[in-house]
């Protein structure tokens, strides 16, 4: 039996509440949307707010809405089932469907929402665990420890990124709003990742993500996610990683990008995809071969370290694999990729 | 602690609950439905699973105040008591699990078939991929889940052929394998 400490909920029904209790709240206030990352953390003891402010009730905050430039927003309260089970997400987005569509099982899906995906914690096996483990292990850098257990002697914390949407949003150019009283920013979401496990984001813990906007694509986008997991079902990323293809008139590759996530702290681009893939022809040798280097790409540039479930040399010889597949699932408008 | 008015199983219920509890710890120890388990409490394991406004969600994970206004139905509720009766009528997916033998400890089955109900609720002809999906977020560590996968199939079957409880309430048979129920 776990249990939550004790909290103070307050779940306001529009933003602008949401936004007081945050403000004065004074950083003693923590935000839950679906929970499913949230309360397994509280019932661990890695966090003690002394308040929780619930978005679930906050009107406007579930959707998907398609733009007139074509453009999809996405509110940080719809729930991963609804974005993988959205035909205009699918459409659009497939990266994405496909992402949200391997998050974790049925009913964390049915709860756990694209915001709270994006804003999700941090993992390592030496943190998400009891506080009677942590405290047998003498704690971790993360939390309440001064050492790391994933990179001996590490003064900075590598907890790895998990979150599956992660790398799918990044490939897609997403944009992520913030908000706080009197203030809003629009940030992309590749500026978001920073490099530290304690905290992997460019943004305050009293900012509210409060959309989430996947601009329109290119006629000849394609995407997929690829995710490597230890079942079939529940478990978080042992790796993922999300691609994009544009392909030009003549079906030619125009350009192209693969993000990673589970690795380190932040998700990952791969740098020179588009260069080895750019004119070549899907379905051809001359495509396949593109695809074989830019896997290799993959696996000089994506260390997984032993932060998270497997280990890290097993999860990196799977990169180029999923690379591979995943680039491949998308030229051909397939996918999710999961090996498993 | 607030008084949280909740719908279980049909019912309005009333209860006096901290913000802390968990919609698990309100079913269990406040109003005694111990159908819905207490398995790994933090997400992985779906013993807890519940329908929420008729989705599986996971009751360890979501905060007793959050399912106000929602309507939330338990293993209980799958075998409503018909009023003036005390003899529950079981759901077709509980009798094809009774007559499939698909538990061996039990702990796991009210969850399994609270995802079951779930997808024939959407899905009225499942495929086995679709069911091995729907039921991923269970885990049973007893059966190897050959025949739970079985007798949601068998459901689907005598569903589809209008007699879902044809077997109703036999529990003392048993583990008898079903008479043809399982599609090819």
């Amino acid at each position: 039996m776990l249990r939550l400490p004790s909290f103070q909920l307050e779940e306001p029904k529009s933003l602008y509440a949401a936004l007081v209790l945050l403000a004065e709240a004074k950083g003693e206030a923590m935000v839950i949307a679906g929970g499913t990352d949230l309360l397994p953390n509280l019932k661990h003891g890695l966090f003690a707010p002394k308040l929780l402010v619930s978005l679930a009730r906050i009107e406007g905050f579930v959707g998907i809405e398609e733009e007139p430039d074509g453009a999809l927003l996405v509110g940080p309260m719809t729930p991963l089932a609804r974005v993988a089970e959205s035909e205009l997400v699918q459409a659009k987005a497939p990266a994405l469907a496909q992402a949200a569509s391997l998050v974790a099982g049925p009913q964390l899906r049915t709860q756990g929402t694209l915001g709270g995906n994006v804003m999700l914690d941090t993992r390592c096996q030496w943190y998400n665990q009891t506080h009677f483990w942590r405290q047998s292990l003498g704690y971790c850098l993360k939390k309440d420890g001064t050492a790391c257990h994933v990179v001996q002697g590490g003064k900075k914390c590598v907890a790895a990124a998990s979150n599956d949407t992660a790398p799918a949003l990044m490939t897609l150019g997403a944009t992520l709003r913030f908000e706080r009283l009197n203030e809003k920013r629009e940030l992309p979401i590749k500026s978001l990742w920073s490099p530290d496990g304690i905290w992997n984001k460019r943004c305050d813990k009293d900012e509210l993500l409060t959309a989430i906007r996947i601009p329109a694509q290119d006629p000849g986008h394609r995407g997929a996610y690829g995710k490597l997991r230890t079942r079939e079902s529940i478990d978080f990323p042992l790796l993922g990683l999300a691609a994009r293809l544009t392909l030009d008139h003549e079906g030619r590759v125009q350009d192209a990008e693969i993000s990673g996530v589970a690795l380190a702290a932040r998700p990952s681009p791969v740098r020179g995809v588009a260069d080895v893939l750019r004119g070549t022809l899907p379905g051809t040798a001359e495509f396949d071969e593109a695809v074989e280097a830019a896997a290799q790409l993959a696996y000089k540039q994506l260390r997984p370290l032993d932060n998270v479930p497997g280990s890290a040399w097993y999860r990196r010889e799977m990169v180029p694999v999923l690379a591979r597949r995943t680039l491949q699932a998308a030229a051909k408008g397939e996918g999710p990729v999961h090996p498993l | 602690m607030r008084v949280l008015q909740l719908e279980i199983n049909g019912d309005a219920r009333e209860v006096a609950a901290h913000d802390h509890w968990t919609l698990l710890e309100v079913l269990r120890y406040s109003l005694g439905l111990v159908g819905s388990k207490q398995g790994c409490d933090k997400g992985d394991c779906g013993s807890c699973t519940v329908l929420f406004d008729g989705k599986p969600v996971l009751s360890c994970l979501t905060l007793a105040a959050s399912a106000v206004g929602h309507q939330v139905t338990t293993i209980e509720g799958l075998a409503p008591k018909p009023t003036g009766t005390l003899q529950p009528v079981l759901d077709p997916v509980q009798v094809a699990f009774n007559d499939c033998g698909a538990l061996q400890c039990g702990f796991c089955q009210p969850g399994m078939m609270l995802s079951a109900r779930a997808l024939l609720n959407t899905n009225a002809e499942p495929s086995r991929e679709e069911i091995h999906q729907a039921l991923s977020g269970n885990l049973c560590r007893c059966t190897g889940y050959t025949q739970i996968v079985q007798a949601v199939e068998t459901a689907v079957a005598r569903i589809a052929q209008g007699d879902g409880a044809s077997a109703s309430n036999d529990g003392a048979a048993g583990h008898s394998p079903p008479d043809g129920g399982v599609p090819a």
